[in-house]
């Protein structure tokens, strides 16, 4: 899509928007709908459009593929080891308040915020795995085919 | 809209726009969802259905053919299956509460004890996330999991293969039990 102008302009300034607001859903999702799924969805497509309008190399070589593949399996470990961490605390499994014995309501608070976190990873390293996986099969059509 | 939606995805040929019109119809259950007060689930809808999802397929577009194959007989059994489905699903919902009704089961179950604990034990304005991630700690974790075994399948599928068979060929011992 090298000719493509105004696309190219626009997804310049829209990946760091998506990022931001990736992030806002991502963190934000104590208080208002949102959470990990739906930022690593979006967090995701901050990348995909990238990869769309700008070329898959390009896109690999910010967030490259033996990266995307660790991502995917440090989402679960955050959050399995989460629950590793309450244990070694002498709570149950996934107890958040093993992370602020003093205060388990603000253990709540920051186990939902990791558990979150690791969510969000995942989902984003499976659809950009995905993605890429389909992608790079692709034959690469011109702009007129569609 | 939504039926009007999908009967257009059953009559179209052109893949490409079938691919569109199911973006679309994902955008619609978006908003129905957004209706019923489920915001969360919208917003799931909207970003994969609606985002994700429609891009994927077109992707897959562009590994296969642009349009679908014309099918000339009528199939007369699919169309006795669908329309049998549907009247059980359409029967089925004469026993569901009223729209927004006090006495639905989402309203007396455990609903309104979540909604008391709560802010007591959590203190998380938003009561989907509380739940999700701290009573149902352990659903969302196999959630995550099932996301993750997804994501390595379909890497396993899509570009390991072929690359592994023709190792397996060099040497069929190496295959082991580490994948």
């Amino acid at each position: 899509m090298r000719h493509h102008l105004i696309l190219r302009v626009i997804t310049k300034l829209l990946v760091g928007t998506i990022f931001l607001f990736a992030l806002y859903v991502q963190f934000h999702g104590d208080y208002s709908p949102g959470g990990g799924f739906q930022a690593g969805v979006i967090m995701a497509v901050g990348f995909i459009i990238y990869g769309i309008v700008f070329t898959l190399e390009k896109v690999k070589a910010v967030f490259p593929p033996w990266l995307v593949h660790k991502v995917v399996a440090l989402g679960v470990l955050i959050y399995a080891g989460t629950g590793i961490y309450s244990l070694f605390y002498g709570y149950g499994y996934l107890d958040y308040a093993a992370i602020d014995p003093h205060h388990p309501v603000h253990g709540q608070h920051l186990g939902i915020l990791i558990v979150e976190l690791g969510v969000g990873v995942t989902v984003t390293g499976v659809m950009v795995a995905v993605y890429y996986a389909f992608a790079a099969r692709a034959p690469s059509l011109s702009d007129e085919d569609w | 809209m939504l039926v009007i939606t999908a009967l257009a995805v059953v009559r179209t040929r052109s893949l490409f726009a079938v691919v569109t019109l199911s973006g679309v119809f994902s955008l619609l259950s978006a908003l129905l969802f957004v209706t019923l007060d489920a915001v969360d689930v919208a917003f799931t809808e909207a970003a994969v259905g609606a985002g994700i999802s429609t891009v994927l397929m077109l992707g897959t577009l562009a590994l296969t053919s642009r349009s679908e194959r014309s099918e000339k007989k009528t199939q007369i059994v699919p169309l006795l299956t669908v329309v049998v489905a549907g009247a059980a699903m359409v029967y089925g919902t004469l026993d569901m509460p009223n729209f927004g009704s006090p006495d639905a089961p989402a309203q007396t179950h455990v609903g309104p004890e979540y909604f008391e604990r709560i802010p007591k034990e959590i203190d998380v304005p938003n009561a989907v996330t509380a739940i999700l991630a701290s009573y149902r700690g352990f659903d969302t974790l196999g959630e995550t999991a099932v996301v993750f075994t997804a994501g390595i399948g379909v890497l396993m599928l899509m570009s390991g293969l072929g690359r592994r068979r023709k190792e397996d060929e060099d040497d069929p011992d190496q295959e082991g039990g580490s994948t």
